[in-house]
């Protein structure tokens, strides 16, 4: 409960209508796209500009009450549920493109912008914004900047970090401090532009951000190859790059996606597959048919089964179904769906895939795995039902083997969903106690009375970490 | 591989609150349990967009549905609210990834909360008036057509309006009132008989569901749909007994009643052994394609609503798919201009149905058209049922949008595929036009207008 007296100061600071603390909204931001999280704030707030969000700071930091920037509640690591209760912000309102410079070839945009929206803006403008979540159509801007948010076309174009440039953001005393700017060169002190992206809305409420934009590419081409090996699959990824050909995507579905997939949209895949391979080029018309060309006797090389380049983009769009159809046809199988991120260097793909059909092996729970295979980005997928908490153990289970192979091989916890709560418990495990330390006290500093939506990143407990028994 | 199971696993909670322990009781939980909150039904929800809230979104309707029924809430009467709030309209359910029946559970929470009811005096009188009292049965509603008939046509219509008598009615119920069309007692049986020969050899038989609102308002577009059936080479057949297909009643919670509804057409279109049994109304076809839903917990019924169910199909689709298409000729006389034509999607038509593209081959198909795309043409117009005579404010903010885009394509016609838009987007016209004569038409008139007869 909230102290009446904050209630009013917050009411007078954005007006009544954008100020609730009624049963409904309560509920209705209790929650966010990762299974089984689930918890009240006390309140919930709609500012419509950076001085509502400052002075909503300044009133919340007097009494010491949490806050928990929210874009669309998307993500997928807890991130936006309010477990030690507070006020949720939702940064909806703010949702304007407050300048195109076509000289500089940036766009300055507020936060509660929907990244798709943005995307269609400038793409109609001729230009290009390259990260593309496949939420791109709910997230919102600031969301995938607090969350560093990847896409398909991560391996050539990079993620969210690549493309901000600057920042005007609320620290938790309420002050605003802006970062960067349309600068492609900028070494004035330490890189708080980079430390804000990534942070998951516990240093700073982020309120504006200055975005790079790059040309289109020219023309695209897609094709699409089945192994019947997963490794002659994972030494394909390996040679097209080592022939130096970075392509604009290069995504993986393993056997038990390709079987339900298969089953969902009826594609008539081969079920003996091990592995698909999506793979597609852009650039210009020249560069675009000679890589695909090579791509392609590459592929032959290590045995794929068949290879299909899409002549036109019917065609294209039509080998694209699989891959797109993936996340639908799993999250289908059964009530709940538990997707994660786990990544490995490249390389090391196959291992990967071969430990986690193991994981799911010895705990008996259903995981497919697909994802983006020229970062090593994996997504292995478990389907389940809340209601069954033995199987929910056993898939909790499944998942910390996971993250332990995943660090095993080189990897990570999380490429692209961030650590929220979900993978509090296992960061340790990756940046060690004295990452971890240092974290804290970068904490301490933009936010010492821990009300930037505490309970995330950091656990209260590191989880016990696992010697794996594998063979 | 396996597909879906459904547990039907429920929470014990013994609740003491009688809605929440009615919505506990008939909300399906797998339903409930499956919608992984990811999200992608925002954007395509109106009532989302229009005010930005999660409340007003089907993720956040579905977790306050499961908050009741998990005993997290109480259900109050903003609760009661969101769940009218909803447009019905089910734009959420063909991008949700996980397939979560969101049409269902609207139903289903509705369905409790009209056993528990506090609806406010006016809307009370006209459900009932309505849904017991005028659409179940025939008679009454051609009665009803028959008093409108007189009033438009004795003019005192004209009258009504000229005296501000409509004044002592809700703004909105006067607007309502200004863009009904001129009722009738002549029904399509009436004017046509029961059975209409195929022109050439028949492809199939095909029976015509004529609707109750269609048959009063729109009786011409119902002759229209069978004089373009038998064009197209399908011999159209009439059942006489059929009754009202049940829609408003079910996504008002009158579920029961739904149910009586859809077992007399069963039973009638069963005896009349056709191949496709084809509606004109995206609203009235969206229900009954779902008839073997409808009906899923009576086992005496379940083959024969699924036989109905299976061959329920929109008249575009039929014909697209199956029929002799005619060529339609050039409307506008003498003019060379193309006539530019936009197409307002039937929610159900589309989002149910999913028929989203045959309105717009066989628009495509009409001798000097240039078919518009209009922007979000496949965005709910706020008619819903009787969305816009319950929820006028949301409603008219909704249809003032869409007239926005409607104006933008700077068309000549405006088409639709059911009775209910097309009011709507008349009221639109009516109220938001942009002055020049735009005119607003059931697809299969400006379709039949156009057949060139050899
Ligand atoms: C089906 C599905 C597919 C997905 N695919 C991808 C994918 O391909 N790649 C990928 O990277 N992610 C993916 N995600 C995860 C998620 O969509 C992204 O993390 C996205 O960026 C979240 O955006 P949002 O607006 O929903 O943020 P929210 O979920 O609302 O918030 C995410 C985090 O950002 C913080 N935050 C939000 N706004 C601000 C702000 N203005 N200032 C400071 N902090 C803020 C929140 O506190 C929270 O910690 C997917 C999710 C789903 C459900
Ligand atoms: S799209 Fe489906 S699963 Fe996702 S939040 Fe909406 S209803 Fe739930
Ligand atoms: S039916 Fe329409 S109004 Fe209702 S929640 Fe779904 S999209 Fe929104």
């Amino acid at each position: 409960m909230l102290e009446p007296a904050l209630i009013a100061q917050l009411r007078d600071i954005v007006g009544d209508t954008h100020f609730r603390d009624d049963p409904e909204a309560l509920i209705a931001h209790s929650y966010d796209g990762t299974p089984m999280l689930q918890a009240k704030p006390d309140a919930v707030v709609y500012p419509a500009n950076t001085e509502q969000v400052s002075a909503i700071m300044k009133a919340l930091s007097t009494y010491k009450v949490p806050l928990i920037s929210r874009g669309s509640g998307s993500n997928l690591c807890g991130g936006t549920v309010p477990v030690e209760g507070g006020v949720v912000m939702v940064m909806h309102r703010m949702n304007q493109i407050l300048e195109l410079d076509m000289e500089n070839l940036t766009a300055r945009v507020q936060p509660g912008l929907i990244t798709a929206d943005f995307i269609n803006h400038i793409e109609a403008l001729g230009l290009f914004y390259p990260p593309d979540p496949s939420s791109m159509r709910i997230s919102t801007i600031g969301g995938n900047i607090a969350e560093c948010s990847g896409g398909l076309r991560g391996l050539k174009y990079g993620t969210t970090k690549d493309y901000v440039l600057g920042l005007e953001a609320v620290l938790a005393s309420g002050e605003i401090i802006r970062t960067g700017g349309k600068l492609m060169k900028d070494v004035a002190g330490y890189d708080l532009t980079k430390l804000l992206v990534g942070s998951e809305g516990t240093l700073a409420v982020i309120t504006e951000a200055t975005l790079k934009l790059i040309p289109p590419p020219q023309s695209k081409m897609t094709m699409l190859a089945m192994f019947r090996d997963l490794y002659g699959a994972a030494r394909t990824v390996s040679a097209i790059i080592e022939a130096k050909i970075i392509p604009a995507t290069l995504e993986f579905m393993d056997n038990p996606t390709i079987r339900v997939v298969d089953d969902f949209a009826k594609l008539g895949l081969p079920l003996d597959m091990e592995a698909i391979l999506l793979i597609e080029q852009d650039g210009d018309p020249e560069t675009v048919e000679r890589d695909i060309e090579l791509i392609r006797q590459i592929c032959m090389r290590e045995q794929a089964d068949s290879v299909q380049v899409a002549a036109t983009r019917e065609e294209a769009e039509r080998l694209l179904t699989a891959r797109r159809s993936a996340f639908t046809a799993l999250a289908r199988l059964r009530p709940t769906t538990i997707l994660e991120d786990a990544t490995v260097p490249r390389s090391k793909i196959a291992d990967m895939v071969l430990r986690i059909n193991e994981i799911a092996t010895k705990y008996n729970v259903t995981i497919a795995t697909f994802g983006h295979a020229g970062d090593g980005n994996l997504h292995p997928t478990a389907t389940t039902d809340a209601r069954d908490p033995e199987e929910i153990h056993r898939v909790e289970q499944a998942f910390e083997d996971i993250f332990a192979a995943a660090l095993e091989l080189g990897g990570t916890i999380t490429g692209e969903h961030g650590v929220g709560i979900v993978k509090a418990p296992y960061l340790e495990w990756k940046v060690g106690a004295s990452g971890i330390s240092l974290m804290k006290g970068i904490k301490d500093v933009f936010d010492p009375d821990h009300i930037l939506n505490p309970g995330k990143v950091f656990a209260k407990e590191t989880r016990k970490r696992v010697v794996l028994q594998h063979g | 591989m396996a597909s879906k199971v459904n547990t039907g696993k429920k929470p014990q909670i013994n609740h003491t609150n009688p809605l929440a322990h009615a919505l506990l009781e008939k909300l399906d939980y797998d339903q409930l349990t499956n919608c992984m909150r990811c999200g992608f039904c925002l954007p395509a929800c109106p009532t989302f967009r229009e005010t930005g809230v999660e409340p007003e979104s089907p993720r956040g309707r579905i977790a306050l549905m499961k908050a009741v029924a998990d005993g997290l809430m109480e259900p109050d009467d903003m609760f009661r609210d969101q769940m009218n709030h909803c447009l019905g309209c089910r734009a959420c359910e063909p991008v949700c990834p996980a397939d979560v029946k969101y049409g269902q559970l609207i139903e289903q929470a509705r369905d409790a909360l009209e056993d528990h009811p506090v609806h406010s005096l006016p809307v009370k009188g006209m459900r009932k008036l309505f849904f017991k009292g005028v659409f179940p049965h025939r008679s009454r509603l051609k009665s009803l057509g028959r008093t409108m008939k007189f009033y438009q046509q004795s003019g005192l219509r004209r009258v009504a309006r000229g005296s501000g008598m409509m004044k002592l009615f809700p703004k909105h119920l006067q607007d309502m009132e200004r863009i009904l069309p001129d009722a009738t007692a002549q029904g399509v049986i009436e004017q046509l008989g029961t059975v209409y020969p195929a022109k050439g050899t028949p492809i199939a038989r095909v029976a015509l569901f004529r609707g109750c609102i269609m048959d009063v308002m729109f009786a011409g577009t119902n002759v229209n749909t069978v004089k373009l059936l038998a064009e197209a080479g399908f011999e159209v057949v009439i059942p006489p007994e059929q009754v009202c297909c049940g829609a408003l009643h079910a996504h008002s919670g009158e579920l029961d009643l739904a149910r009586d509804l859809a077992r007399i057409n069963v039973r009638v279109f069963k005896e009349m052994n056709v191949d496709y049994i084809v509606s004109n109304a995206g609203g009235c076809g969206a229900l009954l394609v779902e008839y073997d839903h409808l009906l899923h917990e009576d086992e005496a019924w379940k083959e024969q609503s699924a036989w109905f169910a299976s061959r329920v199909v929109d008249i575009s689709k039929l014909l697209v798919e199956h029929g002799r298409i005619p060529a339609f000729r050039d409307g506008a006389s003498s003019s060379s201009e193309p006539v530019v034509v936009t197409y307002q999607d039937s929610c159900h038509l589309r989002n149910v149905m999913r028929s989203g593209t045959e309105p717009r081959q066989l628009i495509s198909q009409v001798a000097n058209v240039t078919f518009q795309e209009m922007k979000e043409a496949d965005r709910c117009c706020g008619s819903a049922g009787i969305y816009n005579v319950t929820q006028p404010e949301m409603a008219s903010q909704i249809l003032e949008h869409k007239m926005e885009n409607v104006n933008a394509t700077g068309a000549r016609y405006l088409l639709t595929s059911n009775p209910g838009c097309l009011m709507q987007m008349k009221l639109g016209v009516e109220k938001h036009g942009c002055g020049e004569a735009m005119e607003v038409q059931h697809l299969v008139d400006f379709l039949y207008e156009r057949l060139n007869h050899s």
